[in-house]
């Protein structure tokens, strides 16, 4: 059985304050089915609204489903019981990095999770410098959270919930406010955890070259899964995507404009590397 | 203005006043004000300055620190020494005019009443620069934690306490930004009347307001992620725990307070 697994799910929002009826309830989706394997790295794109962040909140309990079963590592998130397992297996990047860190050292909000966890203080320590080590930021560890840069205090947060274990990280547009370093950080980060830790990835973005590096690219649209498949499947339907208001990455625009144009070249190309090759190769 | 405020402001080191148990310098300090309070001459009140002068000397921290502390207090500081200098017409009269009369007994209780609250004020925040915000609550926490018998909810005081202190920094950025955007926008906060002037903060204060909010929201969830529920069963990374330079602290400290009641003896 997959490690994530959400059946029939359907979802909505309540909001009991608002005067107008029809508001009340907003529908997210409805029946939805979506799966993924241990140790891949998927990247979840949709425009704003989509439901994206409504579907990824399912996984790890924050979200429970009016219908249907999310089954995450064998448990049901509906069972109380192992809410907290499931938490612990599945941890959760947000987008603001500013609003996930709780201590007013590095090191101890590292040390966070292990703390409600109930983690003996010795292993604590032990697991704290372990996750600071694999992210990069070891040496700041006494640091203050709020003197780091954008990219840095993203890569403490991941490091808060790698301490936990996880099987499986859900990033809900961890990127989203970084400049271009801090997101090359970040993303190198990510893929360092997943090809060598095995971590599951469950990856939001708005950005298509950060998806282009997934092993499958899924789309949502209106609260519907409207593609799964790997990248370059995904990317090789221009029309499509843009039809729903998405882009694809530059290089892939590049070519099948050119591709358009009467050129043969590869119409599968989404990361500058290939592009670059397949050029060189049309000129010689 | 606003980054003036000292409280919570902690400077990194590894001196021994550093290295203390933040439980036991909780206690030290609370012994400290105890012996402020019994000084009843300047003389007494030396001993709590030589005491205070070598805890900072100790501890490393510059002395310009110490000086910072006070700036906030200066007005309660001019406050409580003219009204002693105005209210107390006991003893030798010194200088009258209209209805005012300064007399030596006034000017001795200002200076004493002065130096005192300076004492009070400088080595309370060397408590604050030596500590930890965090090691401080936990150590409330641990100093209230037989309270929790009575159902005084400590750990999530406590809880509140780290937040809060968490976010200072974070929020003072953003009234920053919104400052600036509002004056982008032609806000006027500098001039006119006093009314005009605290109603120009309310642009400000109200997206302070819905951010701080917002943020609250998607923190909570990002403590429930890492599975956070409550203080039940919960261990900390940082055990407290008392070594001898605690109790060798404890000593000193009694030490001094000891001399403080044997010079009230001799000078009363
Ligand atoms: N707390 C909430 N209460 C009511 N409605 C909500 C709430 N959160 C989201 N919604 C609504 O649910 C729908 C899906 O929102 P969701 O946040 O999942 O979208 P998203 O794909 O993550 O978008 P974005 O790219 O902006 O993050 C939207 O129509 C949104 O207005
Ligand atoms: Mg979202």
């Amino acid at each position: 059985m997959s490690f994530l697994y959400a059946r029939n799910i359907t979802f909505s929002y309540i909001n009991d304050f608002d005067e107008n009826e029809s508001a009340k309830k907003t529908t997210v989706f409805r029946n939805l089915n979506f799966a993924v394997e241990r140790g891949e790295f998927v990247a979840v794109l949709g425009h704003n609204g989509s439901g994206k962040s409504t579907l990824v909140k399912c996984f790890n309990g924050i979200n429970i489903p009016e219908e249907g079963d999310v089954i995450v590592n064998g448990y049901n998130t509906k069972d109380e019981e192992h809410l907290l397992d499931i938490r612990q297996s599945v941890g959760m990047v947000f987008q603001n990095p500013d609003n996930q860190i709780v201590a007013t050292i590095v090191e101890e909000d590292v040390a966070f999770a292990l703390e409600n966890m109930g983690v003996e203080p010795k292993e604590i320590r032990r697991r704290v410098d372990d996750a600071l080590k694999t992210v990069g930021m070891y040496e700041y560890r006494e640091h203050a959270p709020h003197k780091l840069s954008g990219g840095q205090k993203q890569r403490v947060a991941i490091a808060g919930i790698l301490a936990m274990r996880p099987s499986c990280i859900l990033l809900d547009e961890p990127t989203a406010m970084l400049d271009p370093n801090g997101r090359k950080e970040v993303l190198k980060t990510i893929k360092m955890l997943n090809k060598e830790f095995g971590v599951t990835i469950v990856l939001i973005t708005h950005y298509m070259d950060e998806a282009a590096q997934a092993e499958r690219v899924v789309v949502m649209d209106s609260g519907e899964i409207v593609m799964n498949d790997t990248p370059k499947k995904v990317f090789s339907r221009v029309e499509e995507l843009k039809n729903i208001g998405l882009d694809v990455p530059q290089v892939t625009e590049l070519t099948h404009m050119l591709i358009d144009e009467g050129v043969s070249i590869d119409s599968e190309i989404i990361t500058e590397d290939e592009c670059v090759e397949a050029i060189r190769a049309l000129f010689n | 203005m606003i980054k003036d405020i000292t409280i919570g402001q902690f400077f990194p080191g590894k001196s021994i006043v550093h290295r203390l148990d933040p439980r036991m310098k909780i206690i030290l300090t609370g012994i400290y004000i105890v012996l402020l309070f019994l000084a009843k001459s300047i003389f007494a009140l030396l001993v709590g300055i030589i005491f205070m002068i070598g805890a900072f000397i100790i501890s490393q921290i510059p002395i310009r620190l110490m000086l910072k502390s006070i700036k906030p207090i200066v007005p309660i500081i001019i406050f409580t020494a003219v009204l002693n200098l105005f209210f107390i017409t006991t003893g030798e009269l010194l200088f009258q005019f209209w209805i005012i009369k300064i007399t030596t007994d006034g000017v001795k209780t200002s200076v004493f009443m002065v130096v005192r609250i300076i004492c009070l004020i400088i080595g309370t925040s060397l408590l604050t620069y030596t500590t930890s915000p965090i090691a401080l609550t936990d150590a409330i926490e641990r100093i209230l934690s037989p309270l929790k018998k009575i159902r005084v909810p400590v750990h999530e005081l406590s809880m509140m306490m780290t937040i809060a202190l968490r976010f200072i920094p974070t929020l003072i950025e953003e009234t920053d930004k919104i400052m600036s955007a509002q004056k982008a926008r032609g806000a006027d906060m500098e001039t006119g009347s006093l009314i005009k002037r605290a109603k120009a903060l309310i642009p400000i204060l109200i997206p302070l307001f819905v951010s701080a909010f917002r943020r609250a929201e998607e923190l909570a969830m990002a403590m429930e992620c890492r599975c956070y529920h409550g203080g039940e069963g919960r261990t900390r990374l940082k055990q407290l725990c008392t070594a001898p330079r605690d109790f060798a602290a404890l000593f000193v400290t009694a030490l001094f307070l000891i001399g403080v009641i044997i010079i009230n003896r001799i000078f009363s």
